[in-house]
């Protein structure tokens, strides 16, 4: 290969792995600018979409199976709300982070006990396992391309919700301020309630169009909430725009390093970088710097 | 604290206590055998199977008449693998259950923790994991069913090498089961005169591995790949090669001798060979084949018990519980010294993984001939005939 | 108040110490001592937890990355105490390092000769390390708060966890073992030998004690106070001219001593450790632990983690261990989120007729 290619390889590569972040990240995003809660368990609805979707895929076809562990894990997700969040919304931040943590480690066991500890997937929505789209002689699995697409629905739907809805400017309202949003005639608990509901919605989805790359296993959701986590700090808590950026740059970055670096040290490196940017712009690289005062409480 | 919570420490510290176990005379009751497996956790590819293999084992043996008259009790800790837990276990194995031996642990992480404490407490061990290390140096009370990764090492490389290969790339995971195949691979190359041009580990958990694979693809004269690891990966490394259009044949571990994994990475994983011991061919052994009656009776139980296909993993634990138990019917009676002496004495016992022919100086008992050169074709696992 | 006033300051201890001993000869009774060995790691671990106490519910601040301060202290005890320096015999600083007993000359289990560093002085460099990198790492992320915090712990936790799987140094993912005993003093010794398991179990309890002690003593004093203030209100501390950076270095610091102090008695007594120490799950584990047991109630977390920790060793709820732990994290954060300890005393204390102390009430719920 020559360099050119070379690295396009790599850049493509990177983009694979950071789609994968990136469609994790918006929905952690979601939940946290609606209601303040940094949701551990998001990786667990990944996970649930995956699962649910596997198994629906059995006996109807897959858009149907996707759509309905979407529906499922969004149900799941307002349950979580009315049963946990609504009562605890007091607590200090401490706390909710730990509530999640529990749910998180909860639903993880329930999902081996429910299933079992083997893996699976969907088929590949486009193509089959070795299909690959040829870009300047670098290649990338049709996969990715619908991981892309996910995310590009997820943002602009999330951004005409937010921005053009009814709806989704009580919840922006709820987010930058409670008490006047409450004051005007919102119903906080239910914005919370819709907001837990939608992005455990869009981690099933996410769940879904990863599937046929990382396979769905029940122990997969951890690693990609850290991932997801990294992400969107890093892109800047509650924008979803960011998050994606947020994790696309990490994808590339760690491809990078396996450019330079041996991979078994890939992670460390991706966290270092992460590491530092907290350090010198804890806001994020798009976030507003008076964002991470406002939640000092 | 004020003194009321101090007696809800102390109730809360007397509720701890365990009720105290029972004794059982060394000469009657059922005899008890210690297993520790990672049922769940990142191990549980290995662990589970072993688990449900060792249960449904027992109560065949049990419901048979048990060995010697006696029945067997199975005490079944899931270590979860973590060897913290599986040191704590296996204390509580050795002082207060004082079973005969234990089976596991499956991964070669917590063999090693406890591999000391077996030793000194002249507890026998034989463990379900692979590495080399297991039985190298020698501990008298340890000994291991799993084929040695040497032999799986030699034997791909000496295919390689009927195809011509010279130059490989070596992956692998960052687990036990990876880091224990990758240092075979190293420590063999030189013997079997081949040449590493990349050797790189990934994470256990990875999602992709484009990256890698580009790094390999880039280095000029890779002939093969050679994939060591055990987990879900495996399917990853053989869809991810065809996507970027790494062209070279890929060989894999033993750890690929798991149906779901070949079912994973579907039409990638033709053409796919490995190493495995005769248990995921059964049906195509000779029937005069000394192996075909006990791989044939394990999978068909299995199977119909589990709902599931027997993986290599299941049957390490039959072979161990084989191996104690052919040792207790030759000791006479749960000894622990005198079993341990007539395992070392076991000759031609014919288990899932190979012939067993252990000696006080070889506690692995498999030769070379154990493994067979399997290869994936229409998506099933069968024998590769050159 | 006036109950308390009437308690002299040791008396918990002393009866601490009374629950300790009297729990050993209860088994020692009824011949259930081999208990004592997961017991004596619930209290190691229950080390690490009391640090968090310390910064999460004293100090306010999260970390999510303590499991890397006790894979630190083990790692480094561990790494050695096992490894082979014989190269070092020959030179004169290796000779130096042997006739100041830093360097131990002995025989492996193979009878090969080797030279390793003493546990003392093992422990030593690990105490050094772990400061260097609470230092490094402390510095930079206590400007941070809340979830960057958090971030910024978990990240460190990655990275340490990483590269004590990636290097061979450290036994990658089999981690290391064979570490040998640790002779404390005359015929003190930590080590898993089934001899010596009653005298380690009191040696982590007289830890477990001192520590205890020395935290409250702390608590109490004007540090105590000027934690008391942070976590309250960061703000208005800092007007009050309190340091505030300062007094959270410092105390993340102490947290991470607890940490790697625990790893090194633990790696001793286990005779080995792995890289799953260092993982993000444990440490998650570890503020599950302080959380359940209230956070800030330092007896609280000191009892209600050797329990779960005891019960998890022993293989209670066998592959549901993850399962019930989950569960009663969940149970407890929403039902007491002060711990379980402080209702279930207060309903002790009704039902013998006791008047209720005004102090829970002031808790902020």
């Amino acid at each position: 290969m020559d360099p050119g290619n070379l690295a396009l390889q790599y850049f493509l590569s990177g983009i694979t792995k950071g789609s994968i972040y990136a469609v994790v990240a918006i929905g952690f995003n979601l939940i946290y600018s609606a209601t303040g809660v940094l949701n551990f368990a998001q990786g667990e609805f990944v996970m649930l979409g995956g699962m649910v979707a596997v198994t629906l895929a059995q006996f109807v076809p897959l858009p149907v199976a996707v759509a309905g562990a979407i529906l499922a894990v969004a149900v799941v997700g307002c349950l979580l709300e009315l049963l946990f969040f609504r009562k605890l919304r007091h607590h200090s931040i401490l706390h909710l982070i730990i509530i999640t943590i529990g749910l998180s480690i909860v639903i993880q066991e329930a999902a081996l006990h429910l299933w079992d500890e083997k893996v699976r997937s969907l088929p590949y929505f486009t193509g089959n396992e070795i299909s690959s789209v040829r870009v300047f002689g670098a290649a990338i699995s049709p996969q990715v391309l619908w991981v892309l697409g996910a995310v590009g629905v997820s943002v602009a739907g999330l951004h005409v919700f937010l921005r053009y809805t009814l709806k989704g400017r009580a919840m922006r309202a709820c987010s930058s301020n409670p008490e006047a949003a409450m004051l005007a005639g919102i119903n906080i608990s239910n914005m919370r309630t819709l907001a837990f509901g939608l992005s455990a919605g869009l981690g099933a989805l996410a769940g879904c169009v990863i599937s046929p790359i990382t396979m769905t296993h029940y122990e997969m959701g951890g690693g990609l909430a850290i991932k997801g986590f990294a992400a969107a700090i890093l892109g800047g808590l509650g924008n979803p725009m960011a998050a994606v950026v947020g994790g696309l740059l990490v994808g590339v970055l760690e491809a990078a390093s396996v450019r330079y670096l041996p991979a078994a040290y890939n992670d460390v490196s991706a966290f270092a970088m992460l590491l530092l940017v907290v350090f010198v712009r804890p806001h994020g690289l798009f976030g507003a710097p008076a964002g991470a005062q406002v939640r000092e409480h | 604290m004020n003194p009321l919570t101090a007696i809800l420490t102390l109730g809360l510290g007397l509720s701890l206590l365990a009720p105290a176990s029972s004794l059982a005379a060394a000469n009657s009751g059922p005899i008890k055998i210690g297993a520790i497996f990672s049922v769940t956790g990142p191990a549980s590819f290995l662990g589970a199977p072993a688990a449900k293999t060792a249960k449904m084992l027992v109560d065949k043996i049990n419901n048979e008449g048990g060995v010697n008259g006696r029945k067997l009790q199975l005490i079944l800790k899931d270590s979860a693998g973590s060897p913290e837990k599986a040191v704590s276990f296996a204390k509580q194995l050795i002082e207060e259950e004082q079973v005969l031996a234990i089976i596991g642990p499956s991964t070669s992480g917590e063999t090693m923790q406890i591999k000391a404490l077996c030793e000194e407490n002249q507890m026998i061990l034989i463990s379900c994991a692979a590495a080399e290390v297991i039985v190298n140096p020698l501990a008298k009370h340890v000994f291991k069913v799993a084929p040695k990764d040497s032999h799986a090492a030699v034997l791909i490389y000496r295919t390689m090498k009927d195809h011509g290969i010279r130059k490989v790339a070596v992956l692998s995971s960052n687990d036990g089961f990876g880091a224990a195949g990758k240092k075979q691979l190293e420590d063999l190359a030189k013997a079997e005169g081949m040449e590493i041009l990349v050797n790189e580990v990934y994470d256990k958990q990875a999602t992709d591995l484009t990256d890698i694979l580009t790094k390999v693809k880039s280095q000029p004269g890779v002939q093969a790949v050679v994939n060591w690891s055990i987990v879900p990966a495996q399917s990853i490394v053989a869809k991810n090669m065809r996507q970027i259009g790494l062209n070279v044949p890929l060989y894999q571990s033993h750890g690929f001798a798991n149906r779901k994994y070949a079912e994973q990475a579907g039409v990638a994983a033709e053409g796919t060979l490995f190493p495995a011991s005769r248990i995921v061919v059964g049906d195509e052994l000779a029937d005069d084949h000394p192996q075909k009656r006990v791989v044939t009776s394990y999978k068909q139980e299995y199977e119909k018990l589990f709902n599931e296909d027997v993986s290599t993993f299941g049957g390490h634990a039959y072979d161990a519980l084989l191996v104690i138990v052919e040792a207790l019917k030759k000791a006479g009676g749960p000894d622990r010294e005198k079993v341990r002496q007539a395992i070392e004495g076991i000759q031609g016992l014919v288990g899932t993984a190979g012939v067993f022919n252990f000696s006080a100086t070889d506690h692995t008992g498999l030769s070379l001939d154990a493994f067979e050169m399997i290869t994936v074709k229409n998506g099933k696992f069968t024998v590769y005939r050159k | 108040m006036n109950l308390m006033r009437r308690i002299p300051p040791l008396l918990p201890f002393l009866l601490c110490a009374g629950v300790m001993v009297s729990l050993q000869q209860l088994m020692r009774a009824t011949g259930t001592q081999y208990c004592l060995t997961q017991l004596t790691m619930s209290l190691y671990y229950a080390i690490v937890v009391m640090g968090l106490c310390l910064l999460m519910g004293h100090a306010g601040q999260v970390s999510l990355g303590h499991g890397a301060f006790f894979a630190i202290g083990g790692y480094t005890s561990a790494v050695l105490t096992t490894h082979n320096f014989s190269a070092w015999g020959h030179s004169s600083l290796g000779g130096w390092l042997q006739q100041g007993r830093v360097l131990i000359a002995k025989e492996d289990v193979f009878g090969n000769a080797i030279l390793t560093v003493s546990p003392w002085a093992a422990f030593l460099a690990a105490m050094l390390l772990t400061t260097l990198v609470a230092l490094l790492i402390g510095y930079p992320a206590l400007r941070l708060r809340g979830h960057y915090l958090a971030m910024a712990t978990l990240g460190f936790g990655l990275i340490v966890s990483k590269l004590l799987v990636g290097s061979t140094l450290t036994g990658a993912a089999d981690g290391i073992n064979g570490v040998p005993p640790w002779p404390l003093a005359g015929s003190l010794t930590v080590t898993g030998k089934t001899a010596a398991r009653v005298q380690n179990y009191y040696i982590a309890c007289a830890l477990v004690l001192l520590l205890l002690l020395l935290l409250r003593n702390l608590l109490r004093s004007r540090i105590g106070r000027a934690l008391q203030a942070i976590h309250d209100r960061e703000t208005a501390a800092n007007a009050m001219g309190i340091n505030t950076a300062a007094y959270k270095l410092k105390v993340f610091l102490l947290s991470a001593w607890l940490a790697a102090l625990a790893g090194v008695f633990f790696t001793h007594f286990t005779g080995g450790i792995g890289p799953s120490e260092a993982g993000a799950f444990k440490s998650v584990r570890y503020v599950a632990l302080a959380a359940a047991g209230g956070m800030a109630n330092l007896w609280g977390v000191t009892v209600v983690s050797t329990a779960l920790n005891y019960a998890s060793l022993r293989g209670w709820f066998g592959s549901l261990d993850n399962a019930v732990f989950g569960i009663l994290l969940i149970v407890i954060i929403t039902l007491a989120p002060q711990g379980p300890l402080k209702p279930l005393g207060a309903w002790l204390r009704r039902i013998l007729g006791l008047r209720n102390l005004s102090e829970e009430r002031l808790e902020r719920s």
